[in-house]
């Protein structure tokens, strides 16, 4: 066998003008960050300052921004099949080769859920569940370093399929026997598995990670019946995590073993099941709709509570709402496939089932509704985000209601109806919660407020954009358009309406050239008074992340805080009022216990890589040094007792004198 | 309404803080094998024709293997006391014993795998045999990276002594080691005993 496996010059597409074209251009801004690295002398910096770190706060800041680089992947994708869906009818064919157009909405769909909102969701858990739980840092900062790593070995892998070989073609649940070697012969089911196969031991670890600080590190008052909704959601999406991802590394094993090891889990013959995998992978895939949107309600929940001025309206209910869904979206993963053929008894108890969860959401929609009720509603740009989302996310809730009749769902199922009604709920809720929690948190994370106006446009951009691109999708759904359609005839009368659709997915991208400039005139202006947050407390907000300053210190509280109530940082606010004179005990700065820098995650997800890439090209020797390099950097941490220091009382002292300096300055 | 507590009473417990969430990694993993075992469930009669557990599974091979890793909890357990009363020889005499128990489990596994490989009876002859191998594979797989832990943990037990440290290490693959121990009585009940009945 060949000492490179597979692998040869062959596996890069020299003669695809597209993918050489996206491929060049990645390289270049390689390059470009590289050389700029070296101009700038800035590889220390980089080392010590976030390739190194455990800092929840660092490590949230690059989640996102990978996820941001990822969003705009995941929508060059969209915008290309939208564009070949409205070239391709009658004699025209588009501009893309069938195999392409495969890759682009099977990695459409592999990026957005797990390299765009799986990262944005993780990095605003870690930018805000310590802060607002009032403590230090997570439970596991080293293992929370170790899964942001694996994360990027992830996104890097599925970037590399660009240009090194090919990605799946399959969908992008990559369903068997189709996702198997005797019908995907090539690496690109590879690429897919592992990618995701090592992403997805991140995300695990995660969510140990962070149900274990929310149950574990909460400051001293805080009963669970204190937390607040966001650190709720969290909660619960992390016990999702824990119990569904374990499901979707099996499934995907067992497709590996499948095509390396030449089992038969769910091969056509001898004696395989195709549709165990579909089983499996629902059960992990219905959850996982569910560790997204949670998280998203959470920070809704915040967001209206703030922004109203209000107490949020039915806390306990909100509370158990959450508990609720976490408990059904366990029982609900059969309506993804009803058309299977389970019965009518079996599709019956999975429809009605999946109509209950719509009563839980309903009680938060309406809680919601009520806390804005008679509130001093502030118009920000991330109360926008929340009208869109309530007005978006309970249309994409009933169209769900419809699928969840098995009768209609026989008709729809497959077809862009399905494909309108999951965009109504992820983009509706997942992305428009996200991006509201981003504006509401950047601040505190970045010491400087976002620009409201651009941020205006940019949401009115995505509103009209997201109807206009997906309002005809329904349509076309209920004139019998499938999905991932590649080519059809002008007789169908589909084309008029795709055309829309494009039209609509233009105007999202103005609203996201928006973000991109939102940003950067905001960065321009950090140290203007309308943008710079001196105060720690930008929006008048009720939690405890907006008690410490903006950019929070790297210990987050000099003094760890002590909760009497629910919103504790509001009622503080109003005994001030009330009592306008009481001095406060000054207390003396104590050392600060704090986990150290290292370089072992990155290493681990190194040799990850190698694995990873060793495996899809089918390279023995790099297999075992993948997997030895891991074993080897393990032990080494678990021979490692120097992993902690302690900040000295007098820096701390320092470091706050910093902050309350800046504090009377002015900037 | 906030006050400001004094970091001094504020103590988190980290070692327990620790051990919890290896509990809840435990957890975890126990759904990882749930799902190998439904797995099993759907596949075990998918025998395409080729022979079923009856015909290629050796009850005094797997009852041995049995008794081999139950002990083995046992003497893992008998260490865990011994690091209680701070006996540090005991710890490690029980760790080795330990040892090798489990590594004469795995190693009876190997040669079973073998043997039915050799007889053509491989992961690749039917789906009923591919769930066998990944289900009792992925446990052998644990008890061997176990092992690989154990060696570590006898050797910081040596280097460091019965510290707080090693003592929170051994109580993580105590965990992990009985929670295999729990797993293989899964296996040995539904794959070997009702396979053969």
């Amino acid at each position: 066998m060949h000492i490179l496996g597979k692998l040869s010059l062959d596996a890069i597409p020299f003669d695809n003008p597209i993918i050489m074209g996206a491929g060049s251009f990645m390289g270049l801004i390689v390059i470009a960050v590289l050389g700029s690295l070296f101009y700038f002398k800035k590889w220390t910096w980089l080392w010590t300052e976030w390739l190194t770190t455990v800092d929840h706060k660092k490590i949230g800041i690059m989640y996102i921004v990978a996820a941001f680089i990822m969003l705009l992947r995941g929508y060059t994708d969209a915008i290309m099949m939208r564009t070949q869906q409205i070239m391709s009818v009658g004699a025209n064919h588009g501009y893309l080769p069938p195999e392409h157009y495969d890759q682009i909405f099977s990695a459409h769909g592999v990026i957005m859920i797990f390299f765009m909102a799986m990262p944005f969701m993780f990095g605003l858990f870690n930018l805000v569940i310590p802060l607002q739980i009032g403590a230090r840092d997570v439970a596991f900062p080293f293992v929370n370093a170790l899964s942001f790593w694996l994360f990027a070995v992830g996104a890097l892998l599925i970037n590399l399929s660009l240009v090194v070989g090919d990605f799946a073609g399959t969908g992008w649940l990559a369903y068997p026997p189709l996702s198997e070697t005797a019908y995907s012969p090539g690496v690109g089911v590879d690429y897919y598995i592992w990618s995701l196969q090592i992403s997805g031991l991140g995300s695990l670890l995660s969510g140990i990670n962070f149900f274990v600080t929310i149950l574990k590190m909460r400051c001293p008052g805080m009963t669970l019946m204190r937390m607040p909704v966001f650190t709720w959601s969290v909660f619960t999406s992390s016990i999702l995590v824990i119990i569904a991802f374990p499901i979707l590394t099996v499934t995907l094993a067992l497709l590996l073993f499948d095509r390396y090891f030449g089992m038969h889990f769910f091969t056509a013959d001898m004696g395989g099941n195709a549709m165990m995998y579909v089983n499996m992978i629902w059960a992990w895939g219905h959850p996982e709709v569910y560790i997204l949107v949670l998280p998203a309600f959470g920070i809704f929940s915040e967001v209206v509570s703030t922004f109203s001025q209000k107490k949020l309206f039915g806390y306990t209910t909100m509370v158990w709402a959450l508990a609720a869904i976490t408990i059904l979206s366990f029982i609900v993963w059969l309506h993804h496939f009803f058309t299977m053929g389970a019965g009518a008894d079996v599709n019956a108890f999975f429809g009605i089932a999946t109509m209950i969860i719509s009563i839980p959401t309903g009680v938060k929609i309406f809680n919601w509704l009520f806390t804005m009720y008679r509130g001093r509603i502030i118009f920000s740009s991330p109360i926008l985000w929340t009208l869109g989302f309530l007005i978006t996310f309970s249309i994409g809730g009933m169209t769900g209601v419809l699928l969840s009749v098995p009768a209609a769902d026989f008709q729809l199922h497959n077809s862009l109806f399905l494909i309108a009604h999951f965009h109504n709920t992820i983009i509706g809720g997942v992305v428009f919660g996200y991006l509201a929690g981003l504006t509401y948190w950047f601040p505190k994370v970045f010491g400087f407020k976002l620009n409201e106006r651009l941020g205006k446009c940019a949401f009115w951009c995505w509103m009209i954009g997201f109807y206009v691109a997906f309002v005809p999708l329904y349509i076309l759904g209920f004139m019998g358009m499938t999905r991932r359609l590649y080519h059809y005839e002008e007789s169908t009368g589909w084309h008029p309406y795709l055309v829309v659709a494009g039209i609509g997915a233009l105007i999202i991208l103005i609203g996201v050239c928006f973000q991109i400039l939102q940003l950067l005139v905001s960065i321009k202006n950090r140290n203007k008074p309308e943008y710079r947050d001196l105060t720690g407390d930008p929006w008048n907000a009720r939690t405890l992340e907006w008690t410490t300053a903006s950019p929070a210190p790297f210990y987050n509280f000099a003094f760890v805080p002590h909760v009497h109530s629910l919103d504790a940082f509001w009622e503080e606010k109003q005994e001030k009022l009330k009592k306008p004179n009481e001095h406060q005990e000054k207390l003396a700065y104590e050392d600060i216990h704090m986990p150290k820098n290292t370089c072992l995650p990155i290493i681990i997800a190194a040799f990850a890589f190698i694995f990873g890439f060793a495996f899809i090209w089918d390279i023995t020797w790099l297999i075992f040094v993948g997997f030895i390099g891991m074993l080897v950097t393990v032990l080494v941490r678990s021979f490692d007792y120097d992993i902690d220091y302690y900040v000295k009382a007098s820096e701390v002292e320092k470091t706050e004198k910093l902050i309350s300096d800046s504090r009377l300055r002015g900037y | 309404m906030i006050a400001h507590v004094h970091p001094a009473e504020h103590h988190h417990d980290t070692e327990s803080t620790i051990v919890f969430g290896f509990w809840i990694y435990i957890m975890s993993d126990c759904i990882l094998f749930a799902t190998l075992f439904a797995a099993f469930a759907v596949l075990h009669t998918h025998t395409f024709g080729g022979p079923g557990p009856k015909e290629l599974f050796s009850m005094p091979v797997v009852l041995a293997e049995t008794f081999i890793l139950l002990t083995s909890s046992f003497t893992y357990g008998l260490a865990l006391l011994a690091a209680f009363r701070k006996h540090q020889r005991q710890v490690i005499g029980f760790l080795i014993v330990t040892f090798i128990l489990g590594l004469s489990f795995v190693t009876i596994e190997i040669t079973e795998f073998t043997h039915l490989v050799l007889e053509g009876h491989s992961w690749k002859s039917s789906a009923f045999l591919s769930s066998f191998f990944t289900l009792v594979g992925t446990h052998g797989l644990h008890v061997s990276l176990g092992l690989i832990w154990m060696l570590g943990a006898i050797i910081q037990v040596k280097r460091h002594g019965l510290t707080h440290m090693t003592q929170r290490k051994l109580t993580a693959l105590s965990l992990f080691w009985h929670f295999l121990d729990i797993v293989w009585i899964f296996v040995f009940t539904i794959v070997y005993l009702m396979g053969m009945i």
